[in-house]
């Protein structure tokens, strides 16, 4: 089987530039509005919205709704976080185009097949998004943000993200390797 | 002078449009660094990759030492800025339910986001997933209100809870790192995989 490539692809960029500019941009985030980066706060906005649009009574009573209200005035959809996300959406897609990488693909190991792969991205995702809300956080919003901080939690999260994770990917090998 | 909106230095609208901006930027940086990548982000868990580890720890750095650097130059009120507030047990819990979504999905929430804005199907899908997911917590969430606000340490600072200043704590922070790349670079020649 020949693989035909015919488009010019650009290498990554070096991983201590690229860990400068990302330190830069958070440095950024936390010098326009007081708080860092974020990703799941953005998810956990719609899912707000979503729930308020769709059944307005039930939401109204929910705690985890409220909690939400306590913390954010005005629209849950015109927050920092969600419009931060919209431009995230932007810029990887700007940095892939630049680079040669758009692409519709499902990116897995070649011993697995994609529906495998599509499987464990949807449970991974669910557990991602779930820990996310317990942690009040994910890796960008608690770990990274919270380390530049010098937040306790964020350390704690950071290092049991990564470690549980490293402890268990003897099982998952197969997924990636 | 900063935080800019803190200060009301700037409208809540300048302060949204600046966050697509910086949006902009982290997305454009964490697909350049690769982090569009599943397999690539994997890799730093088997050694043949390890691109999260130099790009999350040199990013913690730089901007950790940024903001000690501008609040000794009187340009941010380190008071006004946001130190995310440590329940123990749910920072914890929390974070090994995210480590296991880590190491089955391949993206966390960032970097999905970021695969997904270049056509990975697979991100999409973890995205998907991430809605469900903060979606289940919200439905139940009564169930686990309890283990969620349990511990609470109020919004210390790691270096306070050691007892050191936070310029001693940057710097063995510094040299864990510099370690930790070190270790990086060695695993990478150990377990060398071509193209994935």
């Amino acid at each position: 089987m020949t693989k035909s490539k015919e488009r010019k692809v650009r290498p990554y960029i070096n991983p201590y530039v690229g860990g400068v500019l990302l330190g830069l941009v958070l440095l950024a985030a936390n010098f326009v509005s007081g708080r860092g980066l974020g990703a799941s706060g953005a998810i956990k906005s719609t899912v707000v919205t979503a729930m308020n649009t769709v059944a307005p009574e039930a939401s109204a009573n929910s705690g985890f709704v409220k909690e939400f209200g306590e913390a954010h005035s005005g629209s849950p959809m015109k927050t920092w976080l969600v419009f931060e996300m919209m431009g995230v959406l932007v810029g990887g897609f700007l940095s892939g185009a630049l680079a040669g990488r758009l692409r519709f693909k499902v990116e897995h190991s070649p011993k697995i097949t994609s529906r495998r792969r599509l499987i464990f991205a949807l449970a991974g995702g669910v557990l991602f998004g779930f820990g996310s809300q317990l942690g009040r956080g994910c890796t960008s919003g608690s770990a990274l943000s919270g380390m530049a901080v010098l937040s306790l939690g964020g350390f704690v999260t950071m290092m049991a993200i990564f470690g549980t994770a490293f402890a268990l990917a003897y099982f998952f090998r197969k997924n990636w390797i | 002078m900063g935080p800019l909106s803190v200060n009301e230095l700037i409208s809540e609208n300048t302060n949204l449009f600046l966050a697509f901006i910086i949006g902009i930027g982290f997305g454009f940086v964490l697909e350049q660094s690769g982090f569009s990548s599943s397999r690539k982000l994997a890799g730093v868990f088997y050694g043949y990759d390890t691109v999260v580890l130099k790009v999350f720890f040199t990013a913690a750095i730089t901007a950790m030492l940024g903001l000690l650097f501008f609040s000794l130059f009187g340009w941010i009120d380190l008071n006004l800025v946001y130190v995310n507030p440590t329940y123990l047990t749910s920072a914890i819990l929390g974070g090994i339910i995210m480590g296991v979504g880590f190491i089955m999905g391949g993206y966390c929430p960032g970097t999905s986001f970021c695969g997904a804005s270049i056509g990975k199907l697979d991100a999409l899908v973890f995205i998907g997933g991430l809605f469900l997911g903060v979606f289940i917590f919200g439905l139940g969430y009564n169930l686990w209100e309890g283990t969620y606000m349990a511990n609470f340490l109020g919004s210390p600072k790691v270096s306070e809870s050691l007892g050191m200043s936070d310029g001693i704590f940057a710097f063995i922070l510094i040299i864990i790192a510099l370690a930790m790349f070190w270790v990086a670079e060695w695993a990478e020649k150990k377990f060398p995989r071509e193209e994935y």
